[in-house]
């Protein structure tokens, strides 16, 4: 899960972590509010869960409170693209108001969970402001990494090794070890998946400040934080995608085909679009259904592609483990019986009580596309989206 | 023969007496597995399926000589059941728990550095050595006793393939889902070694996805040590940057995450890959046909 700016910026800030003096305003009067209480030059930035604002105008620094108000009131209401957006862009309804900095030095400091050694890994480098792929393409001798053991967390030494990899002396070692201590803290304590800050600068003053700040965390450990649940933003996600969770449908995202897909299982449901695009068509979605012990899911996936004005053919692609062919069967009869479904739909069942799955669907006398295979189903529905099939 | 679970297999359920635990542990000992133990806490001494059930691992373990288990134990303490089985010394973990937060499973991996247990998943359909032992989820019918292993990060499309290589003829001599995790307990490689140093696995089908690198140590693997073909097939191809496509672990984060990576490094690497899923089958008939 994402949240803003802002709130990222807020909880380093409860782990002592120092960042710049401002506040977030909702429309431009708050916002000219915010930059009189300030008084100096002031940045307004969007609020918005993509990176790459500052270069499409998301974040503007302005001298006076007038200023302010102008440069929010271009931003609140309007849709930012960037090059993590679609071509939609994601609306901003939000901006921070903050003191612009004095910058000597930009940094880059990120906590992750490295897959490979299992362990959370630490990364500082003094190639900050910019993106860190960039940083690993051009000169990956500026990133310097250390692992944490979990059993003993992170470790003044550990820090003092990346505080000299940035070049940092005297008194900003020590800082920065505090800092990133505190870093790591929040990290686990808050089950993030990403702790991010990029750049952390050094002030002309010589102070270590999050001048941007991005925290992700992990979708799985959500139920033992309720605080972080809260600061969720449906309106920065895809609209397909939160009607999707709203219906029980927790894997679904949104491609940018016409074919609506429904799978079981997310290998499987990513194979089916692979194979999609192999016989020449293009998924709307990837929808793993998971396992279910009801039909409520197959018939909202049905919604989902009724919701969708794309859709021009369905695949059904079930491979029964967990998940029972019979249900599935009964889910679509009822999809048929409760809507209108105005696309043709292929079928391919395998696997757990297949027989009575399609019993069902031959007895109910619904209108579908057979298919005998995982190939054979995506072949005919891509056939029956350009509408050789009926 | 076959790895990790054979006819000599005594295993154990944990969280035997739920509803999802009840369902499987049923359906394995209709394939013939030997289910010795459950371990549910607060239901030790009691009997569910014919099966004796156990307070702790430790004691049931003492018992019945059980040397792998099976979890089905819900999310939040799924950690903390990996964590008594391996203090329990068993050898073995087969856990199918989907949704463990991340830093369990970190502290866990730690645990289990100084521990002997080998742990399969989570988020995974189990291990299955066709006609011995169904230590899992996957549906059993499908499968053929042979000489082909599979490893996969993913369930349902495990089935699919494992359904084409049994249509063609071509047995298995064991499944092993690593699962759909970002920090799975066992990997790729992992699975390779047990798979190249196994008498009666001729040919290893591999079935990856996007996100991590796992696939990329597989080919470093596969050029360097590894004997026998493998053939391989990457989930992915067409999801997009930054989504999370189901599983956990499924996440393009960076370059290496893409499938066309990771097809690169495996056929680099000497690996035969299938053109699409539903060739895996008829790749593999091609690959075996020319040993």
């Amino acid at each position: 899960m994402k949240i803003h700016e802002y709130q990222a910026k807020a909880l380093l800030a409860q782990y002592g972590i120092a960042i710049p003096r401002g506040k977030v305003a909702s429309t431009p009067a708050e916002a000219t509010e915010i930059a009189t209480e300030i008084g100096n030059k002031v940045v307004i930035k969007a609020q918005v869960y993509a990176g790459g604002r500052g270069k499409v105008g998301g974040i503007k620094i302005v001298n006076s409170p007038a200023e302010a108000k102008k440069a929010a009131s271009q931003l609140i209401g309007t849709r930012l693209v960037t090059h993590q957006t679609g071509p939609e862009g994601v609306p901003v309804s939000k901006v921070l108001v903050e003191e612009a900095s004095n910058v000597a030095r930009e940094l880059y400091l990120s906590i992750l969970v490295d897959g490979t050694s299992r362990l959370p890994v630490m990364m500082a480098s003094e190639a900050g402001g910019m993106e860190i792929e960039e940083v690993a393409q051009s000169a990956p001798e500026k990133i310097f990494k250390s692992y944490i053991d979990p059993a003993i967390g992170f470790q003044p030494f550990q820090g003092r090794k990346l505080a000299y990899g940035m070049n940092l002396d005297g008194g900003q070692v020590g800082e920065a070890t505090r800092l990133m201590t505190n870093l790591y803290k929040l990290f686990i304590d808050k089950d993030c998946s990403l702790a991010e800050i990029n750049p952390l600068v050094v002030t002309a003053g010589e102070k270590l400040l999050a001048l941007d700040a991005k925290l992700n965390f992990d979708d799985n450990a959500l139920y033992r934080h309720k605080d972080i649940q809260e600061l969720q933003d449906k309106e920065q996600e895809e609209p397909l995608e939160i009607q999707a969770r709203d219906w029980g449908i927790n894997n679904y995202v949104k491609m940018d085909g016409d074919i609506g897909c429904m799978v079981n299982g997310a290998g499987l449901a990513m194979a089916v679009n692979d194979l999609i695009q192999y016989c020449g068509g293009r998924a709307a979605n990837f929808l793993d259904i998971g396992t279910l012990n009801n039909t409520d899911r197959v018939v909202n996936s049905f919604k989902m592609f009724i919701a969708d004005p794309r859709i021009k053919a369905v695949l059904v692609n079930i491979f029964g483990g967990m998940a029972r062919v019979d249900v599935i069967a009964k889910g679509i009869v009822e999809a048929y019986q409760q809507m209108n479904i105005p696309f043709p739909v292929v079928i391919r069942l395998a696997g757990t009580n297949l027989e009575e799955g399609q019993r069902i669907l031959a007895e109910s006398g619904i209108s579908f596309i057979r298919a005998k295979d995982f190939y054979d189903g995506a072949h005919k529905v891509v056939e029956a989206a350009k509408g050789a099939v009926k | 023969m076959s790895i990790l679970v054979d006819k000599g297999t005594k295993l154990l359920v944990q969280g035997i007496t739920g509803s999802e635990g009840s369902f499987h542990t049923r359906r394995c000992i209709e394939y013939g597995t030997k289910v010795v133990a459950g371990v549910t806490p607060g239901k030790g001494g009691s009997n569910h399926l014919g099966v004796p059930v156990f307070n702790t691992i430790e004691k049931a373990m003492a018992e019945t000589g059980a040397n792998a288990s099976l979890m089905f134990v819900p999310p939040a303490f799924a950690a903390d059941g990996i964590l008594e089985a391996a203090d329990a010394g068993i050898p073995l973990v087969v856990c199918i728990t989907e949704g463990i937060p991340v830093l369990d499973m970190v502290r866990v991996h730690r645990y289990l550095k100084s521990k002997s247990t080998r742990l399969i998943g989570p988020n995974c359909p189990g291990v299955m050595s066709p006609g011995k032992c169904k230590a899992g989820i996957m549906v059993g019918e499908i499968h053929l006793p042979g000489s082909v292993g599979v490893i996969s990060r993913s369930g349902t499309l495990t089935y699919d393939v494992v359904s084409q290589l049994t249509s063609l003829g071509i047995g298995q001599s064991t499944c092993v889902g690593i699962g759909g995790d970002a920090l799975p307990g066992s990997t790729f490689v992992d699975i390779l070694k047990l798979f190249q140093a196994d008498q009666d696995t001729k040919a290893v089908v591999l079935i990856g996805e996007i996100g991590g690198t796992m696939e990329q140590e597989a080919a470093e693997f596969i050029s360097h040590k590894m004997t026998k073909p493998v053939v391989a097939f990457v989930a992915g191809s067409t999801a997009p940057p930054g989504k999370r496509m189901g599983h956990a672990g499924a996440i393009i984060t960076g370059s290496a995450g893409k499938a066309s990576e990771k097809i690169k490094a495996l056929s680099q690497a000497g690996a035969t890959i299938a053109p699409t899923p539903a060739e895996v089958g008829l790749t593999t008939k091609k690959v075996l046909g020319s040993l």
